[in-house]
């Protein structure tokens, strides 16, 4: 393989004549572009209204916000009980990634190197919880927590979202590890190194792209839970989607803050994403591709 | 790859085992236990044994909602599924286009459900939403919050919006593994899009379409939040769906043991679904 053979660039541009070849490339470019647009435009929508006074969100549509504010802005940030709800998601949503890791990692590990007795049936039920409607964990895990004493905690939240983090977490990673050749295990062991010390200085780097991708999903579907993180919490550990609620009163909503609020419940996914973003593609078959 | 016969791996799993012990098993064992016997208050109980799952199963609320949610998984697969690979098919391959596409496309999936909800609830209002106001404004009499079907078409499209993402994402990380080889291979002999997509594409993706499959599936038949907060499951129940249903009767009426046999029926047809979903495609795998 040389360089004489040019590669292609975009997939189906093999027709054989040339024409054609300009006219599929377009039209591809004009359909992603016409759904992103999609996917994009009730988005600008909600940022279009978090900049508008309350007047004008009702007074009439308008493509831009004619009195450009930041006030609905101000409203959340100073007022704690407002964002304090950003904190306590955070800091679930952060909890669940670490735990869900400490626990899948070794147990992806067992799954991709050895057999042992009862070893599929497990992974098949680990599985079988990611297919559990939450609704169906409601009024249990509420008893449940409430009887630990953990009600209104984060770890509450952080540990009934391990429910769907966990089992998919060690799917995706027993992908990822399956990848990786036995042959590096046993070699570290001829070395010398300890299981220990193999696990975390040599297999743990080779994967780390599995690892970020675990991770972003963990994130994904804690950061978008709302039943459970709202049933398990009142006031200390309260999540900022259930916070939103507060925006209906007795005068109407408040859309200018609703609208706010939204917004910035979509800024720290784009952090996250745009960290992944280059395990992406790797990433999203779940490493097994 | 052979694996190593050890049942000191056991050790590596215990901690997965404890956790949803601790997080699955015990709440499940609560329900299995509310859904035999009938609750006054914590000391008065009685074993009811099968009745809770006979009155469930002859109520017309679950019959409605179980049907609507059939039909409305239904439709998300039926438009998500094609959308999504079209979508991942159109996508760039390469170079600052197709980071750019990646994050855009992945923003609807990392919003939290009720904002989704929000966010549509907004849009589709006819005096302050502009898709409210775009349809009005073209003579469509639309208003989702009085007319069921423009409620189910709002519903249906609010999911297409926030998921077919998921579907296009796990098709382009399934087609970016196709290695270039087979495409120049299609290009000498002269094959057609067409062909190109049914004989090379399509296998590939194959089993990333697997996993899509049963998330959207798993997923749409457990939607709460999103419906709840767009239409509150209205107009009367038309956008009442399973878990709502099952809401309701749990926490609204407090009706613990027909809730708790209704919780058991609803995850044992996610898992019949499931299985039976995936034995099919392995079955035809094993026949090729």
């Amino acid at each position: 393989m040389t360089a004489r053979m040019k590669k292609p660039s975009v997939l189906g541009t093999y027709s054989t004549s040339k024409k054609s070849k300009i006219d599929t490339k377009t039209k591809k470019k004009i359909g992603i572009s016409a759904y992103i647009f999609f996917v994009l435009l009730p988005i600008y929508w909600l940022l279009n209204m978090s900049f508008k006074s309350n007047e004008e969100i009702l007074g009439g549509l308008t493509f831009w916000p004619s009195n450009f504010t930041f006030d609905n802005y101000a409203v959340i940030f100073t007022d704690p009980t407002w964002y304090m709800g950003y904190v306590n998601s955070m800091i679930y949503v952060s909890m669940n990634m670490i735990i869900t890791l400490l626990v899948a990692l070794p147990a992806a590990y067992a799954f991709s190197r050895y057999k042992f007795t009862g070893d599929k049936h497990l992974f098949f039920w680990l599985l079988t919880n990611r297919m559990a409607p939450p609704a169906v964990f409601l009024l249990p895990f509420f008893q449940l927590y409430s009887s630990v004493g953990l009600f209104d905690t984060h770890l509450a939240v952080a540990l009934a979202h391990c429910l769907f983090s966990v089992p998919l977490a060690v799917w995706i990673l027993e992908g990822f590890m399956s990848g990786v050749p036995r042959e590096i295990d046993e070699t570290a062991y001829i070395d010398g190194y300890s299981f220990h010390k193999f696990f975390v200085k040599i297999f743990l780097p080779m994967i780390g792209s599995g690892i970020g991708v675990t991770a972003f999903f963990s994130f994904m579907f804690s950061w978008v839970e709302l039943l459970l993180a709202r049933t398990l919490t009142s006031v200390e550990a309260k999540p900022i989607a259930a916070i939103m609620t507060r925006t209906v009163g007795a005068s109407g909503i408040d859309w200018g803050v609703l609208a706010a609020a939204g917004v910035l419940t979509i800024i720290p996914g784009l952090l996250v994403i745009w960290f992944v973003r280059n395990h992406v593609a790797k990433g999203f078959a779940l490493g097994r591709v | 790859m052979n694996k190593v016969e050890n049942n000191k791996a056991w050790w590596l799993v215990l901690p997965v085992v404890l956790l949803v012990a601790f997080s699955a098993v015990v709440p499940l064992m609560t329900v299995v236990n509310y859904s035999v016997q009938d609750i006054f208050d914590v000391n008065t109980a009685y074993f009811v044994g099968a009745e809770w799952y006979r009155e469930i199963l002859q109520d017309p609320r679950l019959q409605d909602s179980l049907m609507r949610q059939f039909i409305f998984s239904f439709f998300v697969l039926l438009i998500e599924i094609p959308l999504g690979i079209a979508v991942a098919l159109m996508m760039p391959t390469k170079g600052r286009g197709a980071s750019l596409c990646l994050i855009l496309l992945a923003i609807p999936l990392l919003i939290p459900l009720n904002v989704v909800g929000t966010i549509w609830q907004v849009f589709g209002r006819t005096d302050i939403g502009l898709f409210g106001w775009a349809l009005t404004s073209i003579g469509v009499d639309y208003n989702y919050a009085s007319n069921p079907i423009d409620a189910w078409f709002t519903v249906l499209l609010m999911d297409v919006w926030h998921w077919t993402s998921l579907v296009a994402l796990l098709c382009y990380s399934g087609l970016r593994a196709i290695p270039d080889a087979y495409y120049q291979a299609a290009s000498i002999d002269r094959a057609s899009g067409w062909a190109i997509f049914r004989y090379i594409q399509l296998p590939k993706l194959q089993s990333v379409l697997v996993i899509g499959v049963l998330l959207r599936f798993m997923d749409s038949f457990m939607i709460y939040t999103e419906p709840f907060v767009l239409t509150g499951g209205g107009p009367g129940n038309s956008t009442t769906f399973l878990s709502q249903t099952l809401t309701q009767m749990a926490i609204g009426q407090f009706d613990v043991g027909p809730a708790a046999a209704f919780s058991l029926i609803y995850f044992l047809i996610v898992l019949l679904v499931s299985w039976l979903f995936f034995t099919t495609i392995s079955h035809l795998d094993k026949a090729k």
